[in-house]
Order: C-alpha cells, then sequence, then structure tokens
C-alpha cells in the first residue's frame, strides 16, 4: 500500500515537473548557453560509449544470426535481420539505457546535492524557478542530443555487422552484399520508428531523472540513494514504454 | 522607526511600498517534532528585528516559513499582507534570505553566483552587473575572490559571499540567518553597520536571527527571544539590558559557574 502511493506520487510529481518545465520554453532562446552546454553533456560525453556498444552489438546480431541461418543457407540475408533489429529495437532501447546509466545518473547526483545543500531553496529564494533553470534545459537538449546518438549508434552497429560478415568464414558476405539487402529491407520507416522511440526514452529519463534528484530529502547519504532509484526507475521505464510504443507505433 | 516607508529600487527608481511581515499562530511540527508553537509577531515595514534563541528552538525554521521554503502545520505568515508560500508573493515582493549554511552555488564562481539573480531576471546589462557585483564583493572585502569556486573558500568567506549574494538582489525584505556566527569581531562589526545602512537609506525591512548581543542591542529596533518553539520575548533591546524573566537574563548572560558546571546538573 506504501509502495502504491509512493508510486503514484512520484507520478505525479513528475507530470507537474512536466507541465512546469513545458510552461517555460519559451525561455530557451535565453537560456542558450545551458542549452548547449548540456547538449554536450548528453550527446559529446555518452558519444563514444554508444559507438563502442553500438559496433558489437551489431558484431554479436551478425554472428548469432549467421549462426543459425546457415542452417537454412539463407545467410546472404544476414544485412536485414542486423538492419532491421539495430534501427528498431536494439539502437533505441541501447542508447536509452546507456543515457540512463551515464547522463541520468549524473543528473538525479547534481540535482540531489543542490537540493540536499540548500541551492535549490535559494533559487525559489530568488524566484528563479527550478523547473526553468534546471530541467528545461536539459530536456530539450535531450530531445535533440538522444536521436542523433540513436542514429550513430545504428550505423556503427550496422558497420559492425558487416565486418563481421566479411570475416566470419561461416557467413563470409562482402560488405556490398550486405549493405544492399540491408538497404532493400531496412526502410527509413524503420528508422524513423526506432528515433521516435530512442527520443521518448531519452526524454522521459532526463524527466524522471530530474524530479528524483530534485525530490532528494535529508543529508548526503540520500543523494546516493537518489542516483540508485533514479537509474534503477529509468531502466524499468525503458523496458516497460518499449513494450507499449512498440505496440503502437507498429 | 523609520519615518518614511518607501524601498527605492536603484535598478529602476520607481519608488515601491516598504513591506511588513506579519506571523500569526505560526505552529510547526514535523512528524512529532512540535518545532513552533504558536508563535505570533509582526515586522514592521522597514523596521530590524532580531531574533535570538538557543540552539534548535526553531528560527532558522521560521526565517523558512517567511520566504516560504516551508508550509505552516498551523497558523498564518504573511508578507506585505500576501501569504508568504504563494508564488505572487514572489513576484511582488523581492525577499532575500542568508541561509545559515550559506547555500552558494557550488557550480558557479563567486562573480556567477553574486550575477546570477540578476542575469535571470534580466535587471541589468553585463556592465551594469559586472559594477553592482563587484561593489557587493568591495564592500564585504571579498574582490580576490570573483573568480573562485565556493568549495575554494573559508567559511567566513563563504558566509561573506552569501551576504553580497543577498545585496545583489536589493532586497525589499532581507533576512538573515547567523550573519556573523562566522565572522571575526570587525568583519562582524562590518556586517551590523551593513544591515542598520541599508535601513537608513532603502528601508529594507530586516529580520536577523543572531547570537550577536552587540549586533542585537546597536540595530536592532526590537528583539525578539525564541526558546523552545516560543517567543518569550519581543521588546526594544533597551529592555534587555535588565530583563525581568530571570530566563530570558540567564540566557543574555550565562554565568560560567566552575563550581556547579551545568552538564553535571544535567546529569543529576
Ligand atoms: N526539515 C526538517 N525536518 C525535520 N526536522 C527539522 C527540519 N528542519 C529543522 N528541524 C528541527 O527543527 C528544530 C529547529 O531547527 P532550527 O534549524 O530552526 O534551529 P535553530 O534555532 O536555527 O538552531 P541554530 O541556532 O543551531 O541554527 C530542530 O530540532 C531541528 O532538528
Ligand atoms: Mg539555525
Amino acid at each position: 500500500m506504501k509502495q502504491i502511493t509512493a508510486i503514484l506520487e512520484g507520478f505525479g510529481s513528475t507530470l507537474q515537473l512536466l507541465i512546469r518545465s513545458i510552461g517555460y520554453a519559451g525561455t530557451l532562446p535565453r537560456q542558450w548557453g545551458r542549452f548547449i552546454e548540456q547538449c554536450y553533456m548528453i550527446g559529446y560525453t555518452t558519444l563514444p560509449i554508444v559507438a563502442i556498444l553500438s559496433f558489437f552489438i551489431g558484431s554479436v546480431l551478425a554472428l548469432q544470426a549467421g549462426y543459425s541461418m546457415q542452417n537454412f543457407g539463407t545467410q546472404q540475408f544476414i544485412g536485414s535481420l542486423v538492419g532491421l533489429s539495430m534501427a528498431r529495437e536494439l539502437g533505441p532501447v541501447m542508447v536509452a539505457i546507456l543515457v540512463a546509466g551515464r547522463v541520468g545518473s549524473a543528473i538525479a547526483a547534481e540535482l540531489a546535492s543542490m537540493k540536499v545543500y540548500q541551492e535549490v531553496d535559494a533559487l525559489v529564494t530568488m524566484n528563479i524557478p527550478p523547473a526553468r533553470m534546471l530541467v528545461m534545459p536539459r530536456l530539450a537538449a535531450s530531445l535533440v542530443m538522444v536521436p542523433v546518438l540513436a542514429l550513430i549508434g545504428d550505423l556503427v552497429g550496422w558497420f559492425g555487422g558487416a565486418i563481421v560478415s566479411k570475416y566470419t568464414a561461416i557467413i563470409s558476405i562482402e560488405p556490398e552484399a550486405y549493405f544492399a539487402v540491408l538497404r532493400h529491407y531496412t526502410h527509413f520507416d524503420d528508422v524513423m520508428n526506432g528515433l521516435v522511440k530512442a527520443e521518448i526514452f531519452g526524454f522521459v529519463v532526463v524527466l524522471v531523472c530530474c524530479n528524483i534528484g530534485l525530490n532528494t530529502r535529508g543529508g548526503p547519504r540520500e543523494i546516493g540513494a537518489s542516483v540508485t532509484r533514479a537509474v534503477v526507475v529509468s531502466l524499468i521505464l525503458i523496458l516497460v514504454l518499449d513494450y507499449f510504443v512498440t505496440q503502437i507505433l507498429t | 522607526m523609520p519615518g518614511t516607508s518607501h524601498t527605492r529600487n536603484p535598478f529602476t527608481q520607481v519608488e515601491t511600498p516598504a513591506v511588513g511581515v506579519s506571523v500569526e499562530h505560526l505552529t510547526k511540527d514535523f512528524g512529532r517534532l512540535k518545532v513552533l508553537k504558536d508563535v505570533s509577531f509582526a515586522v514592521q515595514p522597514g523596521e530590524i528585528l532580531v531574533l535570538m534563541g538557543p540552539s534548535g528552538s526553531g528560527k532558522s525554521v521560521l526565517l523558512k516559513h517567511i520566504v516560504g521554503l516551508e508550509l505552516p502545520t498551523a497558523g498564518r505568515v504573511t508578507v506585505d499582507g500576501h501569504d508568504a508560500a504563494s508564488e505572487v508573493t514572489r513576484e511582488r515582493v523581492r525577499m532575500a534570505l542568508v541561509f545559515q549554511s550559506g547555500a552558494l552555488f557550488n557550480s558557479l564562481s563567486v562573480y556567477d553566483n553574486l550575477a546570477l539573480y540578476l542575469r535571470e531576471h534580466r535587471l541589468a546589462d553585463e556592465a551594469g552587473i559586472r559594477q553592482k557585483v563587484m561593489h557587493a564583493l568591495k564592500i564585504l572585502s571579498l574582490e580576490g575572490t570573483a573568480k573562485k569556486l565556493p568549495a575554494d573558500l573559508s567559511g567566513g568567506m563563504k558566509k561573506r559571499v552569501a551576504i553580497a549574494r543577498a545585496l545583489v538582489m536589493e532586497p525589499q525584505l532581507m533576512l538573515y540567518d547567523e550573519p556573523t556566527s562566522e565572522l571575526d569581531p570587525v568583519m562582524s562589526a562590518t556586517i551590523s553597520e551593513i544591515i542598520a545602512s541599508l535601513r537608513e537609506e532603502y528601508h529594507v525591512t530586516t529580520i536577523v536571527v543572531s547570537h550577536d548581543r552587540d549586533l542585537a542591542l546597536n540595530i536592532a529596533d526590537r528583539v525578539g527571544i525564541l526558546m523552545d518553539g516560543k517567543l518569550i520575548f519581543l521588546g526594544p533591546p533597551s529592555e534587555l539590558k535588565q530583563p525581568k524573566d530571570p530566563i530570558v537574563a540567564d540566557f543574555l548572560t550565562p554565568k560560567i559557574d566552575l563550581q556547579h558546571p551545568r552538564f553535571k546538573q544535567l546529569e543529576t
């Protein structure tokens, strides 16, 4: 019972924060510096790990698919499998998970520490709403950067699949053939579908992590607890949302 | 008490009426802990009220109610006639609170800490902001720290930056939570002078929480003593020189009794 009220409360306060932040969207041009800084934090610093992980996920996909497809002699279709799985599912979900771990945790830690050390209170007394200065630029940056990360993830993943397909003995497919199949079966819509998913996940992760950070109460120990909670809640939400968003989009 | 009751906003040169504060039957519980018990008093526009009281008596909590950071369990706090916790009040009345802990923005330099309010509310261009910020830093002998981060400052410097940050806001209502607790005697005297002269020049309504008796006796129009969540004394500082209430007398001039130390009396 207690947990259910806690979940409902969390949901309510997140929604409230969302509405407030959207109300401040008009101040974005004035906060351009903060927006760019957050774009850098979300995009640039997450890029290397997104690239590395996507490369290996694409590779493993090709390897596993090659292993099972050789039974039917259908290795030449490997490009379609890697292309579609990366674009529609693995790319966006993996980028969202990385954003939760890399960016969401940092946001929760920063805002929780600001709350615990009364910096948020100081902002409120200065009549500077935290939703405007701390949340809105981050949300805007997530909208811009997460799809970019997902697109890069797709491309690197496809590339990883191509390399594995060429150099694995049981597959041995030239990149030209691999990409020809990939292009034939992976449509623009599939890629867009994945980017929309990434957009939704990234936005929700950043929003939830901001809210958990700002609702931290107590001493420094609670900062750590908030970070853990922010990441766990984000991961659960990504996977639950994934199911529903996939169902709506297909 | 000052004759005129107008705060001149130095940015717009528009005169806004000085604001009063009224606390009516304020009660605050944190769970089962009763922190404030039916506290009532009013601060006139342009008045300086000094609040004293033992550690843990609820002084900081009281200040947070006045700026609207805490909500009363019962009772009412109004600033300029409006509910202290409403956003409308914050839009209408410029209030500044110097937090006991300073509450500086740790990721911003000292300069940016001071400039933030002016920038966010677009009260001046960068040249104007620079002038105001450097002036505030100079008053508090902090010129050398503009580029430093709060983490690189001493305790007393942080406190002075917090005061400077509040000064830059040029508030109508100024609340200080133990502004002199970490400062040397000369700096403490400077702070007292600043508080008094802000009232003289701009009729800033001021509430100071302080254990500093010199400050209280020199600049206060009235002194309040909060003990165990209740306001046990409220009156002009002259009355404190010969307090009638023995509890007040013992709080203000505790005798150091080596024969019967207090902590030993507690044990029995
Ligand atoms: N957010 C809070 N939650 C629970 N209890 C609190 C909270 N804030 C303050 N208290 C309690 O309220 C009481 C009064 O605290 P307050 O900070 O107002 O004391 P104070 O008079 O300012 O003391 P000091 O002179 O030491 O600063 C203390 O017992 C404190 O533990
Ligand atoms: Mg205090």
